[in-house]
This record gives structure tokens, C-alpha cells and sequence, in this order.
């Protein structure tokens, strides 16, 4: 199945060239749109409907023994052919906190270093405009998270690789015992080091070029967006503003009818439409909220695809440490045998002040060289197999990623354009109604 | 050149101008006025919004339409505040326009000078076509002169006079062109005025090459102002207002109010709609940086950009039309508010000199000669109604209690005022109380007094 489009970010069929450095083949193009296609049949989301229906606050004590206040999310789950059968099963359900999303969702990022995993709704309210309130248990704000929460659980059991894990198959259907199995796992041990994979990012010297672009192009798109919503809410203000003050029209109004005896009624109606004007704007905003929302969706995809990006970079600066290491050492096995330096080392230079070893000596040291060189060079072997795995699945996953990401902003702008057509609609229509009030006066 | 520019000479009575005659005025202390006078005084004038305002489909009402075959009646004061200035288009023979505005810089002042053009085919003018130039002086002039000469009427209000010069530029653009506007409103509602186009300050005004020659025949400057401000400061002393005056008083003080708040109500939205224009500018190029960087998605989010900026022109225009169309209105409509308000002070004035006058002319009476004369209450005196002479008797019942029981002698004078010229003071005198005798010393007395040029 051939790409659909061709995009700046997977256009290039990179072949790395430079030194014959072994470890950086070419990356193969596969089309995993037909893979993928078909694993879509199989994805939990085809065979369980999962729905975060309520949310709840709760009161307990928390690790370090102090009282603390959270919201509980209820998840149901029901399965999909009991309804086809006509048959309406209750669902099963079971509660989770926040921050047992967030530890599901660490596990998948660290077990699934190839996957773009998608994110959590925000941890904090951000990009707030004045009315609306920060405070994380507003209870609007608990809503918004809520479908966040939803649509989270919806995206990673629609993900054809990722809804087949069993942990996180238990974290919809297991309620006791789930952070224990899951900590069991110890996939805390397994992930990398931020130190490292920042000492990576800059060392590396030959990354898949795809990889880079890629990075590049999550960090604008983290930028554009956050500056989008940044300006987005100052335009609600603002806009919430202008609307208001039209709610002082209706008081004045209808203070003025009182002494019009022709005009008064004109007047009086006028003043109505005007309140009803001004308050139509909270619900306005409410569901612009919505479309912020889905904005910060993918401003927070925008983090996943760096993580895939950074792991990129890891495995191809091992791969690459791994390779330079072996090269030296098959430098030195060659000095030792040849008995010549070609480059200056401390051995040299004490062989020389000290004298040269025995033959038995250096035979020795061969030895135990040829067998690190033949160490090195399985593993290097198996490193590059890694690395072209990773590569290649990565990438899989990041078509689909993009695919996904065109066809929801689409579908986000279009809705957001249908809302700005209803509310521009709303307005004409209580303007003309207030125009008919005053023709008639 | 003389005052007034070609033929003006006396002002003459013209068929449509002058104030009617008082005797068909209904007096405003009657008691019961007439049922025309109390639906012409209701305390609701009719509003209109200039033709330019509206939608063309839409048809304003025109009110109460401008009488013209009585326009100079009192009672139709409300009428002038009628904006619908489209009277039929074929009755019009005076055309006046305001525009051309030019800096004039002398050593003293510099000022702005506006051309005012007229185009007429009225007799009363010399030439068809006319062209001066005017500054705002000469409109503060022309206006105070209106309102001299026509206390009863409404003149049409002018543009703020002072304006706060660190605050405002007076001579940019945007202002000069606001006043500009405003003045030339001002002379086109004058000029269809009915009455006030015939006013000879007004004629002069559009006709004279140099107007301050003619100013300087007027009153002086001080003593108008001194009356001007009589006129308007100071809370008369009244025994009490008439009804319809003290409710059009109370409507007027509330209206001025709201139209207040309406006024600043809307310079509220359009200062928030410019901050949200500001916003709204720096969100639509975001769009577009973001295009920048997506394939697929270029276009729509172009799209998107696209759509906002056409948002922020459209916002633009709306906030310039309110200003240009919506807040002009409305103060003007305040400021003919306080021209109203300020022709209710100068009735009120006008009541309180007459109560006064009544009180001094009530007490004169003790100087006027007494005669003695017999007299009884409730006689009809049929001879009386046809002269002009009214007397008036208190009974003797009543005499008796404090003072002597009198005749008091009104003359009916042309303007239905009676005055009072005379007390008769009776005596009684019991042989002498028939109503024979007292038809012939009345008759006596009458006789005496109109031969006696004792009252003129």
C-alpha cells in the first residue's frame, strides 16, 4: 500500500552515507498502512466499549500518611457483541485516580519505546482565560478531564499494538492489586535515564535523518500550539467582555421605557434581547473549551513524539559507542600482532620506557582481545538489528500517528468553524430581533 | 458694507413667519388648558433616527408631522425636536452646506474657518447663490441670536463649544471633520425650519462677506451674556409649575440621563471591541505560522487564518461605523435635552416676573382714590360684558368681618390680561340699599370712569 501523500517528514528515504560505519543501514520503507489495516481488527476497541462515565470526589491518606483530597474516575467497560445480541449486560466497572492513568501510562511509554503513546489530559489547568477557574476540582474542570481521561483509554485500546498489553487490560477490568502487578513488572528499572538520553541527543552523530526532522518539527508544533492557546484565551477574554457590556443596553433600556409612553414597549423588548445577547456568550465559550481541548491534545502528542525521537537517538548513540569501541580494539589487536604503533598510546609510549612485553605476553593480550572483538561484534550485530527493528516500527507507528493527527484537526477545525457559524448566527438573529423591537417603536 | 447685505431694510411681516398672537396662545396658568394645547405638551417626543442610519426597507415613523400652516404655535415646541430633516424634496427653495474647512494662522489665534454655500430661490434673498466663510463663532452667534429672537422655539443644538485643548486636538483630521458634519446639520435644520429660515440673523448669517460689522450692531457682548445667564442659572421662586411643564421638567431630567449612560455604555463596547480586535490580530497569523510546517493541513489552517483576518476588518468597520453614525446622535439628543431644559427655565422665569408683577400690582391697589358707593352682592351687570371694563364686588356678609367690602375695577386689556386699575370701597348705607339706586351710581361711576384717562 503506497503512501497516500508524500510528507516532508517521511519523503526521504534516508540511506545514511559517510563512513561505512556498520550499524546505520539503510532504513526500509515499509508500507505498514496494510499491516495496520488488518490489526485494526483486532483492537480491544472493536470488542469493548470503555466509557469514563463519572467522577467523584474522594478523601484518603496518601503515601505519607496525611489527608488529601482527589477525584475517582469511574471506567465501565461492557462488551461490544453482548449489545449486537441485544442483550444489554451491565457493564463492569471499577474506580481510578489520576495518578493511576499516569503510572499506566509511564509503563506503556517505557515498554513500548517505538509507539507514540498517547497522552494524558492535562495534570493542571493551563491557558486559562479570567473566568475560567484554575483550580483542579472545579467541577468543570473535572468534567473536561473526565472525557479527557475517555478519550485516553479510547485512543490506546484503538492502538492495533498496544491494546493487546495484558497490563493494561487489567487496569480496565482488575481493581485490586493492579499498582502492585504493575510495579512488579519493574519496568521503573528498565527506562532510560534522562541524563543519559540527554548526553545521546548531543553526541549522536549519525541519527536517522527522518528522526531529526521529525524532532524538529514536534518542537514547532509544541510551540505553534502552545502559542495558539496562550492567544486563543485572551481572545475569549476578551470577546467575553465585549458581550457583557451589552447586558448593561438591557438596563438602560428598560429603565428608559419606564418613562417612554410610545417607545416603551420597543424599548422594553429591546432591553430583553439585548440580556439574552449577553448571556449567550458563556455557552459560547464552554464549547470552545472543546476545541481548546482537542488542541491540547495534541500539544501534549507533540512530548510523545520527542520521547520516540530521544530513544531513536539512544539506541543509534549505543549503537554507535558500541561500533567506535570495536573499531579500537580491533585497532589495538592489529598493533599488537603487526607490533606497530600507528598511533600514539600509553602502551607505546611505556613499551618504550620499559621495555617491550614478552611474545607469551602479547599473545595473550591477542587472545583476550580477539575474543572481546568477536563479543563485540555479535553484539554489535544484534545492536543494529535492534536499531533497524526500532526504526522500522517507529516509523510504522508515526505514519499512522500522522494520518490520525490530519484526520482529527480536520475533524476539530471543521467543528470549530460549524461553531463560530452558530454563534455568528445567533448573533444576526438577536440583533434583527432587536431591530424589529426599534422599527417598530 | 452695511448690515444685513442687500435689501433686508425693515424685516417684514412674512405670511408664514412671526409668533402667532398671544390671544391664541392658551395661557400657561390657566387652569384647564385646552384639550389641543395637553396632547401637544405630552411628555413623549418622538425620536427619530436620521434616513442615513436606517435600512432602506425599513420605513421610520414620521410622528407627528410639522404643521405648517400654523408652525409658529408654542404648543408645537415638541415638534422641533423631529430629526427628519426629508421634508418633501419640492417645497424646498433653500439649500445650505457646510464643508471645505481651512486653517487660518494669525498672530493672535489660529482658527478654522468653514465654507458655508447657499443656493436659493427665495425672495427674501438678493442672489440665487451664495458663499462665505464661517467660524465656530459665528454659528455660537447666530444661534444665541436665534434664541433671542425666537425664545419660544427650539434651536437646533451645536457641537460642544470648548474642548479641553491638552485632550483633544482641535485641529486634526477626525475632530475638524465631526464638527464639520455637526454644523453642517445644524444649518440644514434651520434652513427647513419653516420659521426660523426666515429669521434675518439667519439671512445675514448665510449672506454677509463680513459678519462681524453686523455682530457689532447687536447687543453688546457682556449685557447678552449677563441675560444669557440669567436665563439659565437661578431656581425660580413659582407659587407652582403647571403640571405639564413640571412632568415634561422631570421627563427631561431622567432622558438626559439614560442617553448618558447609553452614550457611555457604547463607547464601552467599541474600547472592548478594539481590545479584542488587538487579540483577535496576533490569532489569525498563528494559524498560518502553523501551516507553515503541516502538508495536509496547510490549507485549512491558511484557511483559517484567512477567515480571522477578514473577521478583524469586518469588527473594524463596526466600530468605526458606531462611532461615526451611533454616538453623534445621541449627543445631540443630549444637547438638544439641554436646550429644552433651558426654555423650561426661561418659562419658569417668565411665570415668576408675572406672580411678581401680580404681588406689586396687588399691593399698589391702597393708593387709588375711594369713592363711596352702595352696592349688593350678586348683581348681574349685563352692560358690563360688552365694555372693557370688569368690576368685580365682594359681598357685605363678608365685608363685615375685617375689612370694608369693595368693587375692584379690572380693565380687559387687548391681551386678555386684566389689569388691575382700581378698588372702589363701599359704605353701607341701609336707606340707600335698593338695587335701583345702585344701577344708577354704577352707571354713574362707569360713565365717570371712562371719560377719566386715569388708567392707559
Amino acid at each position: 500500500m503506497e503512501r497516500p501523500e508524500a510528507e516532508p517528514l517521511g519523503a526521504s528515504h534516508s540511506c545514511q552515507t559517510g563512513e561505512a560505519e556498520p550499524g546505520t543501514g539503510p532504513a526500509e520503507e515499509e508500507p505498514g498502512g496494510a499491516a495496520a489495516g488488518t490489526m485494526m481488527e483486532d483492537c480491544l476497541s472493536k470488542k469493548i466499549e470503555i466509557t469514563v462515565s463519572e467522577a467523584e470526589k474522594r478523601t484518603g491518606r496518601n503515601a505519607m500518611n496525611m489527608q488529601e483530597t482527589y477525584t475517582a474516575y469511574l471506567i465501565e467497560t461492557r462488551a461490544v457483541e453482548s449489545q449486537t445480541e441485544g442483550q444489554c449486560s451491565p457493564p463492569d466497572s471499577l474506580w481510578r485516580r489520576y495518578s493511576e492513568f499516569e503510572l499506566l501510562r509511564n509503563y506503556l511509554l517505557v515498554n513500548y519505546p517505538h509507539i507514540v503513546v498517547p497522552p494524558l489530559p492535562e495534570k493542571r489547568a493551563e491557558f486559562v482565560w479570567h473566568k475560567l477557574s484554575a483550580d483542579n476540582m472545579d467541577p468543570d474542570f473535572v468534567e473536561r478531564r473526565r472525557i479527557g481521561l475517555e478519550n485516553f483509554l479510547i485512543r490506546v485500546a484503538s492502538h492495533p499494538i498496544i491494546c493487546q498489553d495484558k497490563i493494561f487490560y487489567s487496569f480496565l477490568t482488575q481493581e485490586g492489586g493492579w499498582k502492585e502487578m504493575v510495579n512488579e513488572t519493574g519496568f521503573q528499572l528498565k527506562a532510560d535515564s534522562r541524563l543519559k538520553a540527554l548526553n545521546a541527543t548531543f553526541r549522536v552523530k549519525n541519527p536517522d535523518k527522518r528522526f531529526t526532522e521529525l524532532k524538529h518539527y514536534s518542537d514547532e508544533l509544541q510551540s505553534v500550539i502552545s502559542h495558539l492557546l496562550r492567544v486563543r484565551a485572551r481572545v475569549a477574554d476578551r470577546l467575553y467582555g465585549v458581550y457583557k457590556v451589552h447586558g448593561n443596553y438591557g438596563r438602560v433600556f428598560s429603565e428608559w421605557s419606564a418613562i417612554e409612553k410610545e417607545m416603551g414597549d420597543g424599548l422594553q423588548s429591546a432591553g430583553h434581547h439585548m440580556d439574552v445577547y449577553a448571556g449567550s456568550i458563556d455557552d459560547i465559550l464552554e464549547e470552545e473549551e472543546h476545541y481548546a481541548d482537542q488542541l491540547k491534545e495534541y500539544l501534549f502528542y507533540a512530548e510523545a513524539l520527542r520521547a520516540v525521537c530521544r530513544k531513536h537517538e539512544l539506541m543509534q548513540y549505543d549503537l554507535e559507542i558500541a561500533a567506535q569501541d570495536l573499531a579500537s580494539k580491533k585497532q589495538q589487536c592489529e598493533e599488537l600482532a603487526t607490533g606497530t604503533l600507528r598511533t600514539f598510546s600509553l602502551k607505546g609510549m611505556t613499551s618504550k620506557l620499559f621495555g617491550q612485553e614478552t611474545p607469551e605476553q602479547r599473545e595473550g593480550k591477542i587472545k583476550v582481545l580477539e575474543e572481546q572483538i568477536h563479543e563485540g561484534e555479535e553484539q554489535l550485530k544484534s545492536k543494529n538489528v535492534e536499531s533497524r527493528e526500532f526504526v522500522k516500527s517507529a516509523w510504522t507507528d508515526i505514519e499512522r500517528f500522522k494520518e490520525q493527527k490530519n484526520h482529527d484537526l480536520k475533524e476539530a477545525l471543521i467543528s470549530y468553524a460549524v461553531m463560530q457559524i452558530s454563534m455568528c448566527k445567533k448573533g444576526i438573529q438577536v440583533w434583527t430581533n432587536a431591530k424589529e423591537c426599534f422599527s417598530k417603536m | 458694507m452695511s448690515a444685513g447685505g442687500g435689501g433686508l431694510g425693515t424685516p417684514r411681516a412674512l405670511p408664514s413667519s412671526g409668533p402667532r398672537a398671544l390671544r391664541d396662545m392658551p395661557h400657561p396658568l390657566a387652569a384647564s388648558s385646552s384639550e389641543e394645547a395637553a396632547s401637544e405638551l405630552t411628555p413623549s417626543p418622538d425620536l427619530l433616527l436620521p434616513r442615513s442610519f436606517a435600512d432602506k426597507d425599513l420605513s421610520l415613523p414620521n410622528g407627528t408631522p410639522v404643521d405648517t400652516s400654523s408652525p409658529a404655535s408654542s404648543s408645537s415646541l415638541l415638534n422641533r425636536l423631529q430629526l427628519d430633516d426629508d421634508l418633501d424634496g419640492e417645497t424646498r427653495d433653500l439649500f445650505v452646506t457646510v464643508d471645505d474647512p481651512k486653517k487660518h494662522i494669525c498672530t493672535m489665534e489660529t482658527y478654522i474657518t468653514y465654507r458655508v454655500t447657499t443656493k436659493t430661490t427665495r425672495a427674501e434673498f438678493d442672489l440665487p447663490e451664495y458663499s462665505v466663510r464661517r467660524r465656530y463663532q459665528d454659528f455660537d452667534w447666530l444661534r444665541n441670536k436665534l434664541e433671542e429672537s425666537q425664545p419660544t422655539h427650539l434651536i437646533p443644538p451645536l457641537p460642544e463649544k470648548f474642548v479641553m485643548k491638552g485632550v483633544v486636538d482641535r485641529f486634526s483630521e477626525e475632530f475638524v471633520e465631526t464638527r464639520r458634519k455637526a454644523l453642517d446639520k445644524f444649518l440644514k435644520r434651520i434652513a427647513d425650519h419653516p420659521v426660523l429660515s426666515f429669521n434675518e440673523h439667519f439671512n445675514v448669517f448665510l449672506t454677509a462677506k463680513d459678519l462681524n460689522v453686523y455682530k457689532k450692531q447687536g447687543m453688546a457682548l457682556l449685557s447678552k451674556m449677563g441675560e444669557s445667564v440669567k436665563y439659565v442659572t437661578g431656581a425660580y421662586k413659582l407659587r407652582s409649575r403647571p403640571l405639564e411643564f413640571a412632568a415634561i421638567g422631570d421627563y427631561l431630567d431622567t432622558f438626559v440621563l439614560k442617553l448618558g449612560t447609553i452614550d457611555r455604555i457604547a463607547q464601552r463596547i467599541i474600547k472592548e471591541e478594539l481590545e479584542y480586535l488587538l487579540e483577535l490580530r496576533e490569532y489569525g497569523p498563528v494559524y498560518s505560522t502553523w501551516g507553515g510546517l503541516e502538508m495536509e493541513l496547510a490549507e485549512p489552517l491558511e484557511g483559517v487564518s484567512a477567515c480571522i483576518g477578514n473577521c478583524c476588518t469586518a469588527l473594524e468597520e463596526l466600530s468605526d461605523d458606531m462611532t461615526e453614525d451611533f454616538l453623534p446622535v445621541l449627543r445631540e439628543y443630549i444637547l438638544y435635552s439641554e436646550s429644552m431644559k433651558n426654555v423650561l427655565k426661561k418659562r419658569d422665569q417668565v411665570q415668576a416676573e408675572y406672580e411678581a408683577k401680580l404681588e406689586a400690582v396687588a399691593l399698589k391697589k391702597e393708593d387709588r382714590p375711594k369713592l363711596c358707593l352702595l352696592f349688593r352682592r350678586g348683581m348681574a351687570l349685563p352692560e358690563v360684558s360688552n365694555s372693557s371694563i370688569i368690576l368685580t364686588v365682594t359681598s357685605l356678609e363678608e365685608a363685615g368681618r375685617c375689612e370694608p367690602p369693595k368693587i375692584e375695577v379690572y380693565l380687559l386689556e387687548e391681551t386678555k390680561m386684566s389689569r388691575l386699575v382700581g378698588t372702589v370701597f363701599l359704605f353701607w348705607c341701609p336707606e340707600y340699599c335698593t338695587l335701583e339706586w345702585s344701577w344708577l351710581i354704577l352707571r354713574t361711576f362707569r360713565w365717570a370712569l371712562q371719560k377719566c384717562p386715569v388708567f392707559g
